[in-house]
């Protein structure tokens, strides 16, 4: 079942969280010679990455494949020629590649729009030609959805006389075609779409993969059909909702990334049209707006964008450095001209933030460009012939290696630009430095652009006395438990707080208490299709800085342009607040509008005191002041402030609309915001910067008492530390969602609103997803005279000593409600431990009491009970039901072994999962005790720092989950501190004991959902009977990734709600991140039956399950597995002391204390009786609504009804429409899973190993052979070592048993989980992955045979090589890419130079590198060592010096390690460098650094230490 | 919180007492002083739970973690702030409070829990000391007034509360001291009188007015305090005895419990009592029936006034020492405690009844008892007692203190006179917010709840001045108590 695309959201789906990734490739003549070659070995390329495309439910209807081409002029000319048409010459004409409705009517009419605007632009319609096309092996969906497809020729006419008008003017054209067909609604399925209208090239694309384009598009086997460069693209979407225009290549560009600050992009882009104007278009200006499409993709957005700025006459290139810049940040080296350049284009636009790598073209010019973090592969080699292939993957085609002149890849941050008119390629310091000598853009910024920092003291700020304060901060709604948990310990720590367990307070929508507007909105975080980023090891992409004032005409490009005012930090002290307000230039002034209104306006105050601020706002923007200040500083007695955010929202999109926005920054100065997530909500709905006063006056108060010393603090001191824990905090949460700097955040509105209303929303948050509908200002109005009459109470003085408590983080009596409180605790420990059902019922009575507390979505709902009930035996038996539960992931470090082994027995013995969490399990535990109890985990957890994840660890697993996300904290990653990381559980993570450990925020091998495809594979392949898991966190959009993740092939896609959570986390995660499961699971049934694709995936639900009732609905809205964390820890005797990150659970659960682990007293038992209560109770639910097996309950949400809540006075807003959506299908669509994925095994090449290694694997008897191997042979190696381990378990085959010679370019994962005993040479090259979980096995790589480049300069393995190898040795003889060895925690290796973040979160092993290494290198590395050879002696600026010392290489010990290291390589791969090194040993020694983690350091000099000790002794 | 490590690193530690020689000579509180430093380790030892059963333990629902960390800190300003924004009087329940916060203590699942009463007691004595504790008149008047019965705790909290919310609040005592039972019941070596008055003139400076001698329905017309008041809160105590109706129980000799312990709390305050009407246990064979509080500190009383043996006999059977299978943590624990007044040396029994008294001369000579086999506890959790023959015992003794507990309030007199309804148990009838059946009359303390402890009577003279507040003002800001306890 595929719908057409032009849907709008139905149900919770919002098709503007569709996602897309992919596999691009580039072939061109660096000498720009046209031949119909190119367009035949690009079209093999796209066959050659079909593996990175996807398919639906229809297998032979691919995502989208396409191609862009120069005019092709002698193959049209002739084609024209036989339509009667004469074509002018090349340039004087273009050709409109158009889709057309496939209903006549529709299709006349859409034909005839265009004809029509083409002569009223002035120009010439020469006629229509059909584009020849054979659709019969294309997949019926993808037929079914076939447009008509016609190129319109258009001649120029005779007012176009400059160069480059005419390519403007089609342009214009296009545009109001566009606009024009839309407004005259007669494309009624949104299938017109002009893929180019265009004088110099032409894009051939649709709903196809790409093996098929060149069959369907008979014009592309056309010999005549020539080009000197083709740019293809195969697409992967998330969703099968295929459609024909959402295929690229763009006009421009191909792309593979995502934009993540696309929202804010388009706003900005919005606001800017009203200052636009150009001479280049004169009137035609307007006709181009509005400049970005609506509802298009964040690929066709940024086209949009490329295009405009293209043609105000910026060379493609510096369009390119302007939309996605490199880092600039203090850390990274750049010239100053290069730094100015960036700086100066920092005025005039934010970056379009997000991982991307884009090729791109302007018909003569060819390149591409990779962001800052380079979180995506491009791979390119130049042939001696002049031939230049670029893809995502080497080896896409297979060219002699003597014919290959050079290999390399483009580096984060970098460009590639073939430009044939200037020589053919220019590399990207030639680029940068044209750009950026282009004009005197130093000289623009030194004269124009105002630095805060520069600014002298005014020497005033206003300060809070002690009444006031407390007045004030009653107003604001500051409570007791905010003073104490949030901001002592940032202003004492400067770090975010941590806490633990989760969170289960209500929704802010259905508490009964007055809640701030702040806390309406979620944050939204990368899943999956793009990666978080790590802001603290990768801090130099990340930059804080934004600046404030009047952007002017993006068509220019002048020194005012620079006349802005440039604040390092968003967050500012009173003091840079007073600079700003006196800032009085003719280019910068400042304008503070109040934000405080009479109380006696009454009801209804708040919406006029709204509308009057946007009126002077208005005002004074056209009154031109260029920054406004909204400021709540009159609020008292007599006025109520318009709460902060809702003022900012208010301006931010007034002005949007008004076109004004851009005229001004907007500074706010409030006493309400006091948590990260406040500053961070501002930012992102508009405000440039924030002044929070009330939090300094607060602090002020708390050092007077005391809190930070009882001497008393400095200001400085405290304030600076609450500052520092602000910044850091606001970067973690932008890297959440993958964006590296403050300036693309703001504004970009990565939030989703829950129970705000529709029309608040659309007015004051525009575009802010809000499914459940909710609150009005009226409750927003009531909520704030509330916490008003607190602060102004006439009668009562008891109230006045201290603030309320609050209770949000910890359970008070007074304070909000908790679903997990003192009462609940004991009834579930009293019920569990001793049996006794009674007492569950009271617990579940109490856990489920939504009469009395809202507090959850699934509060809101009641079941619809059948008729006449089944009798309970007729429900299917309770033992069968409890193996659909399963305990959540709990890695033993955070909790103790004797907790987690309870569980795992608790779930063995009743035939339920227990999972190992990110940790890693002792070997022994696959062995049963003497009992029969077992204690491994059936459910194995693959995590981003991979600790443990051997070969072993895999096979001995019946699930695999690979956690993207983790409900408490989604979008980060982990730490386990030191004093966790005892010998045990330093054995068991491979990594010292006392040595803290680091989980990255995304998996290195997953930047994309085919990334994600891959890593699935990778796991198949080693263990095919293990069902694969996807764990995703709710969010808007999950179940468009779980469309995608059930597409990569996974066989269990996890939902966890925002709720739940057992670790540490910051308290603004737990707090203000992620979903409640009932809206991810609901979406992600919607989304898969809507695609046909719930048939083939399990959907498990977890979050703060915690009864029958909850499982129940859970299985309603569309889950048939359900996962309990929390209650099973509270079982084992957990009481909720949320102390987890500090290792005193003084019950002896999560902590690694050896005496406090005495107290545990938990028993398997209890939670064997609590799983069978739930099961029991859910039994009766169904025998109650008739059904008699779980299947058959799945996604019924037809039989659940939301409740009556109209009577609570802010529930009342709630509409759970949309999440009651019924997808009405046809029978044939399976509503639950009922069949199994198909991972195509069956022909990959360890099939063929496995055959060939028969006598090893049987026998242990050597075996040696050849093989070829091309890049679409993925994960090679992988399955062959799952058989091996699965019969010889952790300890291998002796080493060299298996030897394998490959001849060819590897596919990714090359050698992955390569077991001890296996040895793989691979004379070629190899793509991403390489070594990927090294078990032990050995991987040699060197150039092929007969190859003449330079090995030692050429990359040889693709980006994130080695990531997560636990043992085993590899020898590179050449480059490797972005991220190799990160979490290396056992290899040794020798590579011949590494690209940026090599060795990051390294924990042990050996790394040699010697040659280049790039930037940022051993960040976050706590183990292990490297030695880097560091012949310019510049090594120290490229290496990260947070966690790791350099020393020279001198100790006996290390000499010899890393000579037998480089003597091991020499003699495995002939290695030139180390002939070189090895024959001038006594020199070249003196050039290596040794790279050596401090915390290792001291744990290894004390072993040492203590071994000179006993020897002594003994 | 307290300190990360603070309970590994510190062991519970409580004032020390004075040694029994020393402090049965005189009627001095029994504890030593605790030096700053020794509360300050006990706050650490606090683990600022997200889930603190210790104050969902209480009644008042002290916020014990925040100033457990407070004092740990030594931000002792801050911490009475926090005290005393649940409990009006620190100073007495850090005395005499049986601590179920101290139960509920999560420490107190495997070690021992932290000392909080006695942190609570340093807290409220320290800021007394520096004076932070003083009058605090409201800012302004309602100009409604309200009449508070009976000056016991429930009735000075509700007083207090009502106060501070601007109301003019008088309160009525029958006797002629103010305080109730925490004047004349509570013996000077548990709390002594002066920390009663000192607290009584604050009140007194913040607007309260004290009538005593003023026994409503009494010798003070119900009708005047109709009249008078716009509402009416009654506090007066649960006063009817549980007494033994058995052969010789009106021997010369038995007497009840309270006769005996505010008689010796009035010598104390300096009256003089008529030797014949003198009830004294010195060189006496002593007989305390009822093992609890009450019993207790009869014993610690006999024992200061020089008794000779004293026996304490209590009907049901010995509690085990530590909890039992079906009394899990944080359930309040029914194991044998050992009061201070234990160490000074009884002879406790346990699981007897008492049969009869003989004497002579209409003067009590003997107890004569029987032991009892408890059977096994019923589905409901009720075990039922028989004699078991053959065990009868006697005792010599020539007092006998009857320690049962009380049954419910008189409802004679003022109570009749109001026409409130009663429950089940004698006790008068009240809404969530304390007030009784009739509009504006509210009851509060061991009047309405039956006999209990001095934080449920603060608790619910809280909740009432809420419910007062309300009522006459239509909305309150007084906070409000969970008078539920556990679920």
């Amino acid at each position: 079942m595929v719908t057409g695309v032009g849907d709008g959201p139905v149900g919770l789906y919002r098709p503007e969280f569709e996602h897309d990734a992919c596999g691009v490739g580039v072939v061109a003549h660096v000498d720009g010679v046209k031949s119909h070659r190119i367009i035949e070995e690009a079209v093999k390329v796209l066959m050659s990455l079909s593996h990175r495309g996807a398919t639906g439910s229809d297998p032979l209807t691919g995502d989208g494949a396409g191609i862009l081409i120069q005019m092709p002029d002698t193959f049209l000319r002739e084609e024209a020629l036989l339509l009667g048409i004469n074509l002018p010459p090349i340039g004087d004409y273009g050709v409109g590649m158009i889709f057309l409705p496939r209903d006549p009517q529709q299709q006349e009419t859409c034909e005839r729009i265009c004809e029509e605007v083409v002569r009223n632009e002035g120009q010439i319609v020469l006629g229509w030609r059909d584009v020849p096309t054979n659709s019969s092996n294309i997949g019926k969906s993808s037929r079914d959805l076939q447009p008509v497809i016609r190129q319109l020729f258009v001649s120029k006419g005779n007012q176009i006389t400059q160069l480059g008008q005419f390519e403007r003017k089609l342009y214009v054209i296009r545009k109001v075609i566009e606009q024009m067909v839309l407004d005259s609604g007669v494309d009624q399925l949104g299938e017109f779409y002009v893929n180019t209208l265009s004088s110099n090239k032409i894009v051939y694309k649709g709903l196809l993969m790409g093996t098929q384009l060149s069959d369907f598009y008979l014009d592309l086997q056309a010999p005549k059909l020539a080009s000197s460069f083709a740019m293809v693209h195969s697409r992967f979407s998330t969703n099968t909702l295929g459609s024909w225009k959402l295929a690229h290549p763009y006009r421009f560009i191909v792309h593979n990334g995502e934009i993540n600050t696309l929202r804010g992009n388009i706003n900005w882009m919005v606001a800017r049209q009203g200052s636009m104007s150009s001479s280049l278009f004169g009137n035609d200006i307007k006709k181009l707006f509005p400049v970005i499409t609506a509802g298009a993709s964040d690929t066709a957005s940024i086209d949009n964008a490329i295009e405009l700025l293209i043609n105000t006459g910026r060379p493609i290139q510096q369009v390119m450095a302007m939309l996605i810049p490199e880092a600039t940040g203090a850390r990274v080296g750049m010239s100053q001209s290069k730094r100015d350049f960036y700086d100066y284009h920092a005025c005039l636009m934010e970056p379009w933030d997000g991982p991307a790598l884009i090729a791109f073209t302007d018909g003569t010019r060819i390149g591409a460009i990779l962001d800052r973090n380079g979180l995506r592969p491009f791979r390119y080699l130049v042939t001696t012939d002049g031939l230049c292939v670029m893809a995502s993957e080497a080896g896409v085609l297979q060219i002699p290696p003597q014919n290959v002149l050079y290999k390399s890849r483009i580096e984060p941050g970098r460009m590639f630009l073939i430009d044939p008119e200037r020589g053919g390629i220019i590399d990207d310091e030639t680029i940068k430095n044209d750009l950026s000598t282009a004009n005197p853009y130093g000289e623009w910024l030194e004269a124009n652009l105002m630095e805060l920092g520069d600014l002298s003291d005014t020497g005033t700020s206003t300060e809070t006395d002690g009444i006031r304060l407390k007045e004030l901060q009653r107003m604001f709604g500051y409570t007791q438990e905010e003073l104490t948990m949030l901001m002592e310990p940032m202003a004492a720590g400067g770090s975010e707080p941590v806490g633990s367990m989760g969170n289960d307070t209500p929704l802010a929508v259905l508490s009964d208490r007055p809640q701030s507007v702040f806390s309406y909105f979620k944050q939204l975080f990368a899943q999956v299709t793009n990666p978080p980023l790590d802001a603290i090891r990768e801090e130099l992409v990340t930059s804080l800085s934004v600046t404030l004032g009047s952007e002017q005409n993006l068509f220019e490009e002048r020194a005012e342009h620079a006349r802005q005012l440039k604040i390092e930090s968003p967050v500012l002290t009173n003091g840079d607040l007073e600079k700003i307000k006196n800032l009085n230039l003719p280019s910068l002034k400042c304008a503070t509008l109040s934000t405080v209104y009479r109380i006696s306006s009454g009801s209804g105050g708040l919406n006029l005191a709204i509308d009057e601020l946007c009126r002077k706002a208005t005002d004074v923007v056209s009154r031109g002041s260029s920054i406004i200040i909204l400021s709540d500083r009159d609020i008292d007695k007599d006025h109520v402030a318009i709460p902060i955010l809702l003022a900012t929202g208010a301006v931010h999109h007034h002005l949007i609309r008004e076109g004004t926005r851009t005229r001004t920054g907007l500074v706010v100065e409030s006493g309400e915001p006091r948590e990260i997530a406040h500053y961070a909500l501002l930012i992102g709905y508009g405000a440039g910067a924030v002044n929070p006063y009330l939090v300094y006056a607060t602090l002020d108060d708390l050092n007077s008492r005391g809190a930070f010393g009882s001497n008393g603090s400095r200001v400085d001191d405290y304030q600076q530390n609450y500052l520092k824990a602000a910044q850091k905090g606001l970067l973690k949460i932008i890297s959440k969602m993958g964006i590296s700097t403050i300036q693309s955040y703001r504004g970009a509105q990565i939030f989703e609103a829950v129970g705000l209303s529709q029309g608040l929303v659309d007015q004051y948050f525009t575009w802010t997803p809000t499914r459940i509908g909710g609150i009005g200002l009226e409750v927003i109005e009531s909520d704030i005279l509330h916490f008003h009459s607190e602060a102004y109470s006439e009668r009562s003085q008891l109230t006045d000593v201290e603030l309320n408590n609050g209770g949000v983080y910890y359970w008070r009596r007074n304070g909000e409600y908790h679903m997990w409180n003192p009462d609940t605790v004991a009834k579930l420990q009293f019920a569990s431990q001793m049996n006794d059902k009674k007492s569950y019922d009271e617990f579940a009575v109490l856990a489920n009491d939504y009469e009395r507390n809202l507090c959850t979505l699934r509060g809101l709902l009641s079941f619809k009970n059948a008729e006449s009930p089944i009798a309970l035996e007729e429900v299917e038996p309770v033992d069968k039901i409890v193996k659909r539960l399963a305990t959540g992931a709990i890695s033993l470090g955070a909790i103790g072994r004797e907790a987690h082994e309870t569980l795992a027995i608790a779930m063995n013995r009743i035939g339920a999962r227990s999972n190992s969490g990110e940790g890693g399990e002792d070997y022994r535990r696959y062995s049963p005790n003497e009992n029969g109890d077992r204690r491994h985990s059936a459910i194995k957890q693959v995590a981003s720092g991979r600790f443990g994840v051997t070969t072993n660890y895999l096979v001995n697993a019946s699930d695999l989950q690979i956690k993207m996300a983790q409900g408490s904290k989604p979008g980060e990653g982990g730490q386990l501190p030191g004093h966790k990381v005892d010998d045990y559980i330093g054995w068991v993570r491979n990594s010292t004991p006392g040595v803290e450990l680091i989980s990255p925020p995304p998996h290195h091998d997953i930047y994309s959902i085919e990334d994600l495809a891959q890593l699935i594979y990778d796991l198949k392949n080693v263990n095919s009977s293990a069902r694969v898991h996807v764990k995703l966190v709710s969010e808007v959009g999950v179940g468009t990734i779980a469309a995608g993740v059930s597409k990569a092939h996974a066989d269990v896609v996890l939902i966890s709600g925002d709720s739940g959570g057992t670790g540490a986390s910051p308290e603004s995660s737990i707090k203000h991140a992620g979903l409640p499961w009932e809206l991810g699971i609901a979406e992600t049934q919607q989304v898969l039956v809507r695609n046909d694709l719930r048939g083939r995936i399990v959907v498990q639900a977890d979050g703060q399950l915690k009864t029958g009732r909850d499982v129940a609905i859970a299985c309603l809205l569309g889950a048939e597995e359900f996962g309990i964390a929390t209650a099973a820890l509270v079982t084992l005797g957990c009481i909720m002391l949320r102390k987890c990150h500090l290792n005193t659970c003084s019950v002896g659960i999560a902590t690694q204390d050896p005496e406090l682990r005495k107290h545990f007293s938990g028993r398997p038992e209890s939670v064997i009786n609590y799983f069978y209560f739930i099961a029991e109770e859910f039994r009766e639910i169904m025998a109650q609504m008739g059904f008699r097996t779980v299947n058959e309950m799945v996604g019924r949400v037809d039989r659940l009804d939301s409740r009556e809540v109209l009577s609570h006075w802010k529930a009342k807003g709630v509409d759970l429409s949309g999440l009651l959506h019924w997808t009405d299908v046809s029978s044939l669509v399976a509503t639950y899973c009922c069949e199994s994925q198909d991972h195509s095994l069956g022909g990959v090449l360890d099939q063929e190993l496995i055959k060939k290694s028969e006598q090893a694997l049987k026998h242990q008897k050597t075996v040696s052979y050849e093989m070829p191997i091309r890049n679409f042979n993925r994960t090679v190696g992988a399955m062959l070592s799952g058989e091996l381990a699965k019969k010889y378990g952790e300890t291998g085959l002796p080493e060299d048993t298996i030897n394998v010679e490959f001849c060819g370019s590897a596919g990714q994962s090359f050698g992955a989980f390569l077991a001890k005993g296996i040895t793989f040479t691979l004379k070629g090259d190899s793509n991403d992955y390489f070594g990927k979980g090294l078990s032990g096995g050995k991987l040699i790589v060197l150039p092929p045979e007969g190859s003449t480049f330079k090995a030692e300069e050429s990359i040889i393995i693709g980006n994130v090589s080695l990531y997560g190898a636990t043992g085993g040795e590899s020898f590179i003889r050449g480059l490797a890419g972005e991220r190799f060895c990160v979490r290396n925690s056992g290899a040794y290796t020798v590579v011949e130079g590494v690209g940026d973040h090599g060795c990051e979160y390294m924990t042990a092993g050996r790394v040699v590198v010697l040659g280049p290494v790039g930037r940022n290198f051993a960040a976050g590395m706590s183990g292990g060592i490297a030695y880097v050879l560091d012949e310019t002696g510049i090594f120290d600026q490229n290496c990260n010096p947070d966690m790791v010392e350099l020393e020279p290489v001198v100790e006996m010990g290390d000499v010899v390690e890393l000579r037998t290291l480089i003597q091991k390589h020499y003699e495995y791969t002939g290695s030139e460098s180390a002939r070189k090194i090895l024959s001038s040993w006594k020199q070249m020694q003196a050039k290596f650094v040794k790279v050596y983690p401090r915390d290792y350091k001291k744990v290894i000099e004390a072993r040492k230490q203590q071994r000179l000790e006993s020897g002594r002794g003994g | 919180m307290g300190k990360a490590s603070g309970f590994i690193e510190f062991n519970r530690e409580a004032p020390r007492r004075r040694s029994t020689n020393d402090r049965i000579k005189d009627w001095r509180e029994f504890y030593e002083s605790w030096t700053d430093g020794q509360a300050r380790n006990q706050g650490a030892r606090c683990m600022n739970c997200a889930l603190p059963f210790c104050h969902k333990g209480c009644p008042l629902g002290n916020l014990i973690p925040d100033w457990n960390d407070l004092v740990y800190k030594g931000r002792w300003k801050e911490a009475i702030e926090s005290l005393q924004s649940t409990n009006n009087f620190p100073e007495f329940t850090g005395r005499i409070c049986p601590a179920p916060c101290e139960v509920s203590c999560v420490l107190a699942i495997n070690q021992e829990p932290v000392a909080i009463e006695h942190i609570e007691k340093v807290v409220a004595d320290k800021a007394f000391d520096e004076g932070w504790i003083r009058p605090e008149p409201p800012y302004q008047r309602t100009g409604k007034r309200v009449a508070i019965v009976g000056s016991g705790p429930a009735g000075l909290a509700a007083a207090q509360q009502l106060n501070r919310a601007g109301h003019w609040v008088t309160v009525f005592e029958r006797d002629e001291t103010i305080g109730g039972l925490l004047a004349l019941g509570i013996p000077n070596f548990k709390l002594e009188k002066h920390l009663v008055e000192r607290r009584v003139a604050i009140m007194a400076a913040e607007g309260v007015e004290f009538k005593t001698n003023a026994h409503v329905g009494v010798n003070y017309p119900t009708s005047d305090l109709k009249r008078d008041f716009d509402a009416i809160c009654i506090a007066g105590g649960s006063t009817l005895p549980r007494t033994l109706d058995i052969p010789g129980s009106d021997l010369v000799g038995v007497h009840l419990a309270m006769e005996y312990l505010t008689q010796q709390n009035r010598v104390d305050a300096g009256q003089i009592i008529p030797s014949h009407e003198r009830i004294t246990a010195n060189g006496k064979q002593v007989i305390i029936i009822g093992g609890g509080d009450t019993g207790s500190d009869c014993l610690g009383t006999a024992r200061r006034q020089g008794a000779d043996t004293i026996y304490q006999l209590e009907i049901l059977p010995e509690p085990p020492h530590s909890r039992g299978p079906g009394n899990p943590w944080p359930q309040w624990s029914i194991i044998l405690r050992t009061s201070h007044a234990h160490e000074e040396g009884s002879i406790r029994e346990f699981g007897v009844l008492t049969k009869s008294f003989f004497g002579s001369g209409g003067r009590l000579s003997k107890l004569q008892g029987i032991r009892l086999d408890w059977g096994p506890p019923d589905v409901m959790g009720r075990s039922v007692m028989q004699e078991i023959a053959g065990s009868e015992f006697e005792i010599d003794t020539q007092l006998v203190l009857l320690a049962m507990g009380f049954v419910c309030p008189d409802p004679r007199g003022m109570i009749a006179d109001l026409e409130v309804q009663l429950d089940a148990r004698g006790n008068v009838e009240t809404s969530g917010n304390k007030m009784t059946t009739i509009p504006g009359i509210f009851a509060a303390g061991d009047m309405s709840r039956g006999q209990s402890l001095v934080v449920w009577a603060i608790a619910e003279g809280r909740q009432a001045a809420f419910g007062i507040d309300q009522y006459l003002m239509g909305s309150s800001n007084l906070p409000t108590v969970d008078l539920k306890g556990w679920a």
